[in-house]
């Protein structure tokens, strides 16, 4: 870093680790046609930070953030949510979660879509009623709320995600590349959304992504994976000051940490950086010698 | 305005504009002109295919005897109907819940939903008698189970994996999932279920009574005025047990309709 963005004072993290990755590794299949998605990864994430996890497909980031849910168990190694195993964290509710698609029910509506968890974890209707009806108005979609998915835009729908996934105040916000299928207009705004939605509820977020400006603009810190097998080769930090804007996106610093990012995912890729690597059967060599 | 009421709104115009019914009444209509004129003109003697007003006059002549049957075939059909979907329903459940129930049930209800009608219809009235209306029960619970079986476990079963990770991550118990998952996911197969159940609830019943029954019941009917060569009396019979399944059919519409309003917005708004 170059540019004088200075760490900012505000930046809301502190030195509780909320989500443990420690030596997790895990192969999927057995045998011969066993894949192993990650391997050797070591990652703490401090309470309210924004982490996101970017690499190219088949790095194992989607994968990473379901061992964390408890979605998937690990081959090997521990994962620890707020001090607990995955498994009791996941029990005890401690994580909310946006998947790609906002996997929201038509048979609902909206505010019923919203009102879901409350429902399954038994809270007493007026409550649920009014959490919804302040959910509806944090992301904006106010005067929807007896709509139904299928009435409402892919951005709508994935708000509606967010909603949800945040009705029950968990501690944690777990996103799977939960704008991917946006256009790129619709996804900018999203990020600015988040972004507020994070600053006002006070969560730790792990952010799923394969967007560099979206990652940049978001994080706190950028974890770079590879892949074959997935694992974690750099960790970059986002000193940019807060609160990010439109503004943000055109500053140099901005500009500097995409490419520092950039560069990371380049090599990681076993792609030529030197003069000397430039012969493409070389790339293999390079990985299995560990260049990356 | 909120969106159930605009869809009930706009479904209530697209009545009064005759979207829905307006293209198969006239079409109905067509048909049955072109029937009524072609044989007319064409000759074609009763026997071979009557015209529509001779049926419609032999329907009236013989209200009486037709009445009493239409009651007693309708009786076994939807008889048959009630216990072949709740078996069938049932079994779905139990076959999706556990994996050996699926394993031991479904090879069963295949083998019974195979089982040829000619080959049952008179082993059943050995059971209960040709004028009681269990024979026919018999057979339509037989034919009808089956494909609200098959429906309901699809239903309960094809829910998108990402839906059963969301109800994961929310530490749902087996029941909830059922609940506000699995079941409401199934409601539309289980309703599509109903409709081919229906349908073939009729023919089950009108089949079953050829091997025996009341002499009123509409297949012993068809069979002895066919017998007589008095066609136009055995169509009058056929129409009404057509308008049987009709009535039946457009039943179970209404009450998913009802049941599931959501499912009507969604084609319609699909088929804007």
């Amino acid at each position: 870093m170059t540019a004088d963005a200075g760490r900012p004072a505000s930046e809301p993290t502190s030195d509780a680790a909320v989500v443990e990755l420690s030596g997790v590794a895990k192969t999927f299949g057995a045998g011969p046609d066993s894949t192993t998605a990650l391997t050797g990864i070591d990652l703490a994430v401090r309470s309210r930070e924004f982490v996101s996890l970017i690499g190219p497909s088949g790095c194992g980031k989607s994968t990473l953030l379901r061992l964390v849910a408890d979605l998937i168990a690990p081959t090997t190694g521990e994962v620890r949510v707020n001090g607990k195993t995955a498994r009791q964290a996941r029990l005890d509710r401690d994580y909310g979660m946006v998947f790609q698609a906002p996997v929201l029910m038509d048979w609902r509506t909206v505010a019923t879509n919203i009102e879901l968890p409350l429902e399954i974890m038994g809270y007493d209707k007026a409550e649920r009623k009014r959490r919804s009806a302040d959910l509806l108005r944090l992301v904006e979609l106010e005067g929807f709320a007896e709509r139904h998915p299928w009435q409402l835009s892919g951005g709508m729908q994935q708000r509606v995600a967010i909603a949800r996934a945040i009705a029950f105040d968990p501690k944690i916000l777990l996103m799977d590349e939960p704008f991917g299928a946006l256009d790129e207009m619709t996804r900018e705004r999203m990020n600015v959304e988040v972004m507020r939605i994070w600053q006002e509820t006070g969560t730790t977020v792990l952010f799923v992504t394969h967007s560099i400006p979206e990652a940049v603009f978001l994080s706190s810190r950028v974890v770079v994976m590879s892949a074959r097998p997935g694992r974690i080769s750099r960790v970059i930090d986002v000193d940019l000051p807060r609160p990010r804007t439109i503004e943000t996106r055109e500053s140099e610093a901005y500009f500097h940490l995409v490419t520092e990012v950039r560069e990371a995912l380049r090599q990681r890729e076993g792609q030529p950086v030197g003069p000397d690597d430039r012969d493409p059967t070389s790339t293999d060599r390079i990985r299995a010698e560990g260049y990356a | 305005m909120t969106a159930s009421a605009a869809d009930r709104s706009s479904a209530a115009s697209r009545w009064a504009a005759g979207a829905d019914w307006l293209p198969p009444a006239v079409l109905f209509v067509v048909v049955l002109l072109g029937w009524e004129v072609s044989l007319l003109v064409l000759g074609v003697q009763s026997f071979l295919l009557p015209r529509p007003t001779t049926i419609a006059s032999s329907l009236i002549d013989e209200w009486p005897t037709l009445a009493k049957g239409i009651v007693f075939t309708a009786t076994e059909a939807i008889g048959g109907l009630v216990v072949g979907v709740t078996i069938g329903t049932l079994t779905g459940i139990a076959a999706a819940r556990w994996a050996t129930a699926r394993e031991s049930l479904v090879p069963v209800a295949v083998a019974a939903s195979t089982i040829p009608i000619i080959a049952f219809a008179p082993i059943t009235i050995n059971w209960f008698g040709p004028e009681s209306v269990l024979p026919r029960i018999t057979i339509v619970a037989v034919m009808t189970f089956f494909p609200v079986l098959v429906n309901t476990i699809r239903g309960l079963t094809e829910v998108s994996p990402s839906s059963l990770e969301l109800m994961r991550s929310y530490a749902s118990t087996d029941t909830q999932t059922l609940r506000a998952l699995r079941i409401p996911n199934a409601l539309p197969y289980w309703f599509t279920a109903l409709r081919i159940a229906t349908t073939l609830s009729v023919i089950g019943a009108v089949v079953g009574e050829f091997f025996g029954g009341p002499l009123y019941s509409l297949g012993i009917y068809i069979t002895l005025e066919t017998g007589h060569s008095r066609y136009p009396t055995a169509w009058a019979a056929i129409v009404l047990a057509c308008m049987l399944g009709i009535v039946l059919y457009l039943l179970v519409v209404v009450v998913e309709r009802l049941a599931l309003p959501w499912l009507t917005a969604r084609e319609m708004a699909a088929e804007r």
